[in-house]
């Protein structure tokens, strides 16, 4: 094998951008592997091309992107996209596919910065075609203009159901209604936390703007809705839900989830890194220090993949992560690291503050989590309904990974990340025992699809073009 | 004294034993220090084979057929059993005569399961087997199984007889109270005048407990599964010449084991796969099975494995005290024999002795290797 690179960093959004030009500019070797063709990750994708008329009606926050992509690119951080990460070992050896070609390489120091995923919830009707998850529309929109043309129903909980809604809106879709299923209790906790948050007023303001906007535009927005059933024979005709104790019907074609963002965990797994239940955020999460150090020395993960904090946090964590790399390679000192670290601890922070009260505000009720109805799909690859899942755990299978042994639940193609969250949820109720106690799908690898034939041609070295 | 028989290991030999003795009308306490089946027994290939064993495993792999054969009638499961043969293949003439020779090996031993197939009944049998081999050793009543099915199917028999499975609960001391055997976990302890250590991989520490004279190594073989193919092969598929074993699940995915070994670190019990090299098996899938090449390799695991020194078994009582027995070191085949075992433990704990030669799987035979004798 050919000698190590001195850091590698996985994904190219706000985290991993910043952790680069950081690193880069204090002259560290640093080869920067992304997933996508264009740098700026899922927030700011397409961004590279769109054009004046686009930046605009996807609003500031997508704007922001602009500046934050062009100073990655011109850091002397050897980008190379179009690249998949399908293993990561404690060691700092990654098995990455380019172009049909996989090999092995190596790397003194890993930064993961893959970002999060949205939580998949699974509700009745959830795998008829025209029900999609909302993070992906967004995605759609952002880099290939696609929009619903026909109406839609946005639903779950979140901040990106205003966002989505208020882009469409502006992009001339027929928002049909907006649904929070968040409890209407929540409004309590989260006000007990509204006075940090205003310390992070902007966000606050913002997205007051969008709710504004979108009452003055006649569109609906439901709070307290429970009971989301998406209803239609080969295809979504209706969505159902209760919402005032009233149970209610929307014909609709498309339907938009989003039931809030987690941590991508796969990398972080793979490489044996300590993970802990954050009950805030309602979800495992990479155990990380101040520099974004997991447990594993010379890995770190920052981002939306250590714990959701948005882009703005990502930026600041990315740029703490670079100084640390710089200094664990020895390019700086610690003083010097700190001394260049003070403005974005202080800016991470501020920033951070929003997020109690976001995650007070859209803190998803138990019946969401794990109680899934008996007849619903947990696991869409091999087609395993709840209902089989808590048979396993009455038969004595009592935690997710033995579940998936005897049920195949999570061994399909998705590899469990569609429904390992569900399957710890509801294996946890059914053993009357903190979810946080329980032991989630153990990581497989490849983390990505990997045929016979790329294996088997395997090459170690660190040459890559 | 809680039972009459305790079990270290919950996994299919120490279920199998569960199930046997429980049938014969012992009370059985399984210590289990996690689940049944976390290591080797729930996520080994599964694969059921007589064919080409060490000679001195090949009565035990018939008598185990038999069982397999009827599995349903002792476990109240078909454990996925799918009884299609397993193959052998030359890929050349210097193949075929290794094999021939194996072939009149075990007939002259009085064996008539393993037979010579020419090219013609090969691709009979194997028809999107690449175009180069030329025979094969073949076993017709050969095949697989689902590992943690048949497991589940084996722990769920013996718990319906009353086998009591002490889950999450790992053995530290194991001492003599009396005649009784103290075991003692950190879970409480239990007490039985028989003491069956099935501990697998972790069979040493039980071992050194009890002042056994034996090395047992650790080793974790790498497996890989392919997403859902339409269905092109019934045998399990293996080559005189390359380690691999190569079968289609009856759901159409592909099972790819080949005994390359994981890294592995046995303070946390985990297991690394090695790439480089399990891109060997995936090199022998692909030379073998051309078609395979664009499918997607869905998983890749490695089990954590006991291999003793002559990669045989232990199957044994103890060679230091009475009231001990052993059944370990299986060295990565021995799904076929599960069934097998249970019996020959319960027959040698019951009556002293088995009808099956299970002389060479004495513990015995590592006493000369070391200097150190019974504690």
């Amino acid at each position: 094998m050919n000698a190590p690179r001195e850091l590698v960093i996985i994904g190219a959004g706000p985290a991993g951008m910043a952790a680069a030009s950081t690193a880069a500019g204090l002259g560290v070797d640093t080869l920067v592997l992304d997933q996508q063709p264009a740098p700026g990750g899922q927030i700011f994708r397409g961004i590279g091309q769109a054009g004046p008329a686009h930046l605009e009606l996807l609003g500031s926050d997508y704007q922001a992107g602009t500046e934050r992509v062009a100073s990655f690119v011109h850091s002397s951080a050897d980008y190379q996209p179009d690249t998949a990460v399908w293993s990561l070992g404690a060691d700092g050896e990654l098995g990455i596919l380019q172009r049909g070609e996989a090999r092995m390489i190596s790397a003194r120091r890993v930064v993961i910065a893959g970002g999060a995923m949205e939580r998949p919830i699974p509700f009745p009707g959830w795998t008829l075609p025209g029900v999609m998850n909302a993070g992906g529309a967004q995605v759609l929109m952002k880099s290939s203009r696609l929009v619903p043309l026909d109406g839609v129903v946005i639903a779950g909980s979140g901040p990106l159901l205003i966002l989505l809604a208020w882009q469409y809106m502006r992009a001339g879709v027929a928002v049909q209604a907006v649904l929070e299923l968040a409890p209407r209790k929540n409004l309590w906790r989260a006000g007990l936390r509204l006075p940090a948050a205003l310390r992070a007023g902007h966000y606050l303001t913002r997205g007051l703007g969008y709710l504004l906007a979108l009452r003055r535009a006649g569109i609906r927005v439901t709070y307290g809705v429970s009971d989301l059933k998406a209803v239609g024979n080969d295809r979504l005709e209706a969505v159902t839900f209760r919402t005032g104790g009233r149970e209610q019907s929307l014909e609709t074609g498309n339907l938009l989830v989003h039931f809030g963002l987690v941590p991508g965990i796969q990398l972080t797994e793979a490489a044996g890194c300590r993970h802990q239940w954050n009950d805030g955020q309602q979800c495992w999460r990479p155990q990380t220090d101040a520099w974004g150090n997991s447990s594993v020395d010379g890995i770190a993960v920052v981002g939306d993949g250590a714990a959701i904090g948005g882009a703005v946090a990502a930026v600041h964590a990315g740029c703490l992560a670079g100084l640390e790399a710089a200094r664990a390679l020895e390019h700086i000192d610690a003083a010097e690291r700190d001394r260049l670290a003070v403005n974005d601890r202080q800016w991470l922070q501020n920033d951070l503050r929003i997020r109690p009260f976001l995650e007070s505000l859209h803190r998803l009720p138990e019946t969401l989590l794990s109680g899934t109805a008996d007849d619903t799909l947990v696991c869409r690859c091999e087609e395993i309904t709840a209902g089989e899942v808590r048979a396993a755990v009455r038969a004595g299978h009592r935690d997710p990974n033995q579940v998936k042994f005897i049920t195949r639940c999570g061994m399909g193609p998705c590899q469990g990340r569609q429904c390992g969250q569900a399957v710890a949820n509801i294996v946890a109720a059914a053993c009357d025992r903190p979810v946080s106690e329980v032991v989630p799908f153990r990581v497989r690898p490849p983390l990505r699809p990997v045929s016979i034939g790329e294996l088997s041609m395997l090459e170690s070295g660190n040459n890559t073009a | 004294m809680n039972a009459d028989v305790v079990i270290v290991g919950g996994g299919l030999m120490g279920s199998s034993a569960a199930l046997h003795l429980a049938m014969r009308g012992q009370r059985v306490i399984v210590m289990e220090k996690d689940s049944p089946g976390r290591h080797a027994s729930g996520v080994n290939a599964g694969g059921l084979r007589q064919l080409n064993r060490h000679p001195a495993e090949i009565p035990l792999a018939a008598a185990a057929a038999r069982l397999w054969r009827d599995i349903q009638s002792l476990v109240d499961s078909d454990c996925d059993v799918k009884l299609s043969g397993q193959v052998r293949v030359a890929e050349n003439e210097a193949d075929m005569r290794l094999l021939e020779e194996r072939a009149a090996q075990v007939r002259a031993l009085g064996y008539e399961h393993e037979i010579i197939i020419d090219r013609e009944q090969l691709y009979r049998l194997v028809p999107r087997l690449a175009p180069h081999c030329v025979g094969a050793l073949y076993t017709r009543d050969d095949g697989f199984a689902r590992p943690f099915h048949a497991l589940t199917a084996f722990r769920h028999k013996a718990e319906s007889l009353g086998v009591q499975y002490r889950t999450g609960s790992r053995v530290h001391e194991v001492a003599r109270q009396g005649e009784d055997w103290q075991v003692v976990t950190d879970r409480g302890c239990v007490s039985a005048p028989v003491l069956v250590n099935c501990s697998g991989a972790w069979s040493q520490a039980l071992c050194s407990m009890l002042g056994e004279p034996v090395t047992v190594n650790t080793g974790a073989p790498m497996m890989m599964v392919t997403e859902r193919l339409p269905h092109f092969l019934d045998p399990v598929v293996g080559a005189a010449s390359r380690k691999l074993s190569f079968k289609q699940m009856q759901n159409g995915t592909v099972l790819i084991g080949g005994a390359h070994l994981a890294n592995y670190d046995m303070k946390s019990e985990t297991t690394a796969i090695d790439f480089i090299k399990l891109s060997e098996s995936a090199r022998s899938a692909v030379e073998l099975f051309p078609h395979v090449r664009d499918a997607h390799i869905v998983r890749t695991w490695a089990g954590l494995e006991a291999f003793t020194p002559d990669h045989l078994p232990v199957i044994s009582p103890g060679s230091c005290a009475t009231g001990v027995f052993h059944a370990f070191g299986f060295s990565a085949h021995g799904f076929q024999l599960s069934p097998i075992v249970g019996l020959i433990l319960s027959e040698l704990i019951i009556d002293g002795k088995s009808e099956l030669p299970i002389g060479p799987f004495s513990i015995k035979r590592f006493l000369d290797e070391t200097a150190t004798g019974c504690a």
